[in-house]
């Protein structure tokens, strides 16, 4: 009785937040699939009819918001990794008693609402804000110049909101790298840039690709950051989805649209893990 | 944690003009830190000013004199108050469901080996990486199809969906790392299954439960895009705000976002200073 009590304990303890996640987050992956090969209103009712004319319609009539946001998503993940590697590096080799505090204050943002935040970058970067407003008046930028709505304001909010995203994972990366290594490195007159791009870059990768995972995704599935600081020339595939879904009630476009894009997002992550090695990618995403 | 034994080794084999060139590189990253973590809390800091600022039109967006009246009329827009009642609800109940649920498969990865755990692993990692926008429209067509009125439930179910991974995974870390010998030695000195968990491992995996269900209210009260798929015509306080983007945010907006930002500093350092004066006691 006690064995056999003891066998079905871990099914019990997984039951309830297994079958919350089956009935919300598996189910509403392929109900969304089926919708997308749907056709109908939401008055009438939808009829499943294979119908994958929406997937080419989807893809012909929004092919250059979809390329602008893999563009974008692509731009905002390779300035992430160069912007965030010598922070990560300098809290992991330098920060000393001090790391956690470095790291919480690189989490300080998210104290504060996403939304709200890019926001207050619009309130920063408007024409006649409080960065151009001056320049201006000092003759230092023409009467014309804007940055809001631009590609500019898109990517630079990207990255200001998915920093801390790539600086975690790097950091991990890098804490768990032995002293000893760098230090036998060293013991065999290697010069520092040799240190690095021979035993710390490549030790580090795994957490590289991690924040690349956690950054790439989101970044060009956005639509917060091109809605709130760009303009209609800079609107992306999130943008499109949210519209055919919330403004429209054209499900099937949305979720042929999502569903694209997933299968476009997954193969470029799997593909880049294909390049890296499945075993570091694995240990990064088990992390 | 302890690498600072990682600082350059200063043996007397290093040339001295490389170890001055090392110097200067360190002093260079240690400025560029600073100046991220400056460029981070620029809108913070803004946020915070102009809920001071005393605009004469609609537009919060240039200084024109200092003022508290905003923090007395802080609650003076009704829909916002409500918005912010219902944001907080929400999380409360959702990070509380997560996180029993959640422990539960945290528990169950971290103590036993069973049939699907794989696949249930598989599924979690999926819902931490899939894109919100994707769980969005997703669980829109699910409500859709289904005919489930959207509104507080479904926000409230949507929330569980994606907080429950992230508790679980912040669980099962303690668990792996759980000395068993405690618990053997309870079983031995004569403890029933049941009251060595309650009374032992419990105790121990409670501050893995806490900052678990801390992490899902985090994400709770700040989600806008899964939100503003599953909301129907419920109002939050992230799709307040994003409604009044185009008509220029009230100042009170900039009060309960300093007001929010303030108490949630405020838990942050309470939790690491007694975490840490706790480890100093052990």
């Amino acid at each position: 009785m006690n064995r056999v009590k003891r066998t079905l304990a871990p099914y019990l303890l997984v039951l309830p937040g297994g079958l919350w996640l089956l009935l919300f987050f598996v189910v509403p992956m392929v109900t969304m699939f089926s919708l997308s090969l749907q056709q109908g209103d939401i008055v009438n009712g939808y009829v499943f009819t294979g119908h994958w004319q929406t997937y080419v319609d989807a893809i012909t009539n929004y092919q250059t918001q979809l390329i602008r946001s893999l563009v974008y998503g692509l731009i905002t993940t390779v300035a992430l990794v160069v912007m965030s590697f010598p922070v990560a590096y300098w809290i992991a080799f330098y920060g000393g008693k001090r790391k956690s505090t470095y790291l919480f204050l690189i989490l300080l943002p998210f104290f504060v609402s996403f939304v709200l935040r890019t926001i207050s970058w619009r309130q920063i970067l408007t024409d006649d804000g409080m960065l151009l407003h001056p320049l201006k008046e000092a003759g230092l930028l023409s009467p014309g110049f804007h940055i809001l709505g631009t590609s500019y304001a898109v990517i630079f909010g990207l990255v200001y909101n998915f920093l801390p995203f790539m600086v975690l994972p790097i950091y991990v990366a890098l804490e768990r790298i032995d002293p000893r290594v760098v230090e036998a490195a060293r013991d065999l007159y290697a010069k520092p840039l040799t240190v690095f791009r021979k035993v710390v870059f490549p030790l580090a990768l795994p957490g590289v690709f991690a924040g690349v995972l956690m950054t790439f995704v989101p970044a060009s599935s956005d639509y917060v950051n091109s809605g709130v600081l760009g303009s209609s020339s800079t609107t992306m595939i999130g943008q499109v989805v949210q519209a055919q879904a919330l403004a429209n009630s054209n499900y099937p476009m949305a979720s042929a649209l999502s569903f694209f894009l997933m299968a476009v997002l997954l193969t470029g992550v799997f593909s880049y893990a294909r390049v890296l090695g499945t075993e570091d990618v694995m240990n990064a995403a088990a992390r | 944690m302890t690498t600072q034994t990682l600082t350059p080794p200063a043996t007397a084999a290093t040339p001295a003009p490389r170890r001055r060139f090392r110097l200067t590189g360190e002093r260079a990253m240690f400025a560029y830190t600073w100046l991220i973590i400056a460029w981070l809390v620029v809108p913070i800091l803004i946020m915070i000013a102009f809920g001071f600022n005393n605009p004469k039109g609609r537009y919060n967006q240039t200084w024109q004199g200092f003022t508290l009246k905003w923090y007395k009329d802080v609650f003076a827009i009704s829909d916002l108050t409500s918005a912010l009642v219902i944001s907080l609800g929400i999380a409360v109940i959702s990070s509380l469901l997560a996180g029993a649920l959640g422990t539960g498969i945290g528990y169950a990865l971290g103590r036993y080996r069973f049939r699907g755990a794989d696949g249930l692993n598989l599924i979690m990692f999926a819902t931490m990486s899939s894109p919100e926008l994707i769980m969005g429209i997703s669980l829109l067509t699910l409500f859709v199809s289904a005919g489930i009125g959207l509104g507080a439930v479904t926000i409230t179910i949507a929330h569980v969906m994606f907080s429950i991974s992230f508790v679980s995974t912040v669980v099962r870390a303690r668990v792996i790392t759980l000395d068993r010998s405690i618990e053997e030695a309870a079983a031995d000195l004569g403890a029933s299954p049941w009251t060595t968990f309650w009374k032992v491992t419990f105790p121990i995996i409670l501050p893995a439960v806490f900052s678990g269900v801390m992490l899902a209210f985090a994400l709770s009260i700040d989600d806008f895009v899964v939100t503003n798929f599953t909301a129907g015509t419920t109002v939050t306080f992230p799709l307040w705000i994003w409604g009044a983007t185009r008509v220029g945010l009230p100042p009170q907006v900039n009060v309960m976002g300093t007001l929010i930002f303030a108490a949630g500093i405020l838990i942050a350092v309470v939790t690491s200073l007694r975490s840490r004066s706790k480890a100093k006691r052990d």
